[in-house]
């Protein structure tokens, strides 16, 4: 399969959703009423931590669908997902931090369960790499990562409703509140920044995956032309590899 | 002066702000150079095989069935 077909029109619609919505963002939304200015952060760190959570889950659903058909396709595709959505989780902590101290006046708040619960299921993430590096043999490897893949991804929604469920935290809620949740004219602008990054994250990923693919298929042009002698053996890797034949 | 009222009146909390929106930027920044970096591989990659089948082609044919007449004189010297 050819990953890298559409990804300029991809790109494109990416690149104006993004503009569109940092636009709306800082032109048309209103300011907040109790957080001033500050809330404009609101815009880019929810986006980016729904997006990472739903590339953790889709990073289980390939997990399923490789302990299914055994197909390395789908490992490499829930490989690519997990490491794109720990780059963005990154994003999401190092942005939540910076709103924390805006408005709390604190880097980090131990006692605020959203918080703690991102950083719960970003650190379990964390040792996805390290046990894929861990294992040599190709084939456990990848059977023991989609087993990763599956229960941590089932794990970041039960853990998204326990904290729903939580009685005590301070940590803003937009969606369904008995308040009302957000305003009209700040839901434009935030429905907005949610599919451009849903649509960066597709991009990215899209780029990852025509870029392994197109590294394996050199690999395999060069043992075709050259001989085996001239490709290198793959070393030890955390990264999937695919049948070059 | 005008400068001065401009800043005045901006919240005292835009470089929070600033900073946030600079960490997701260059995170995507940092993301786009590294893919650079690997498209300049494939390209010196393709150039290689490239330059490798230019090479092949440049050779004549190998004759199936009957030596070429270069082997021959070698075999007999």
């Amino acid at each position: 399969m050819l990953y890298g077909t559409r990804l300029r029109a991809l790109s494109i619609a990416t690149l104006v959703t993004m503009t569109a919505a940092l636009a709306l963002a800082f032109f048309y939304a209103p300011m907040d009423a109790d957080q001033g200015f500050m809330q404009k952060i609101f815009y880019i760190h929810v986006p980016l931590g729904i997006v990472a959570l739903c590339g953790f889950v889709w990073g289980g659903i390939n997990g399923i669908q490789h302990l299914r058909t055994r197909d390395p396709k789908y490992d490499l595709r829930s490989y690519v997902a997990i490491h794109l959505s720990l780059v963005l989780g990154a994003g999401v902590l190092i942005t939540g931090s910076i709103w924390a101290k805006a408005s709390w006046g604190h880097w980090w708040v131990w006692d605020e369960p959203t918080l703690v619960s991102f950083l719960i299921v970003f650190l379990l993430y964390a040792t996805y790499q390290p046990m894929r590096f861990s294992i040599e043999d190709r084939e456990k490897q990848a059977r023991y990562a989609s087993v990763f893949a599956v229960t941590a991804g089932a794990f970041v929604p039960l853990n998204f409703i326990a904290v729903r469920l939580a009685q005590a935290y301070t940590h803003p809620r937009v969606f369904a509140t008995a308040d009302g949740g957000l305003p009209a004219k700040m839901q434009l602008p935030f429905y907005l920044s949610l599919l451009g990054m849903a649509l960066l994250y597709v991009t990215l990923w899209r780029y990852e995956m025509a870029s392994k693919n197109t590294s394996w298929q050199l690999r395999a042009l060069r043992r075709k032309l050259a001989g085996d002698d001239a490709v290198p053996p793959v070393g030890r890797t955390a990264a999937p590899t695919l049948p070059t034949s | 002066m005008i400068l001065a009222q401009t800043t005045n009146a901006l919240p005292d909390n835009t470089g929070y702000v600033a900073a946030a929106y600079l960490v997701f930027f260059a995170l995507v920044l940092i993301y786009v150079v590294i893919m650079a970096s690997k498209l300049a591989r494939f390209e010196r990659e393709l150039t290689e095989l490239n330059q490798l089948v230019d090479e092949r082609a440049a050779r004549p044919p190998a004759v199936t069935g009957s030596a070429p007449a270069g082997a021959e004189e070698a075999a007999r010297r």
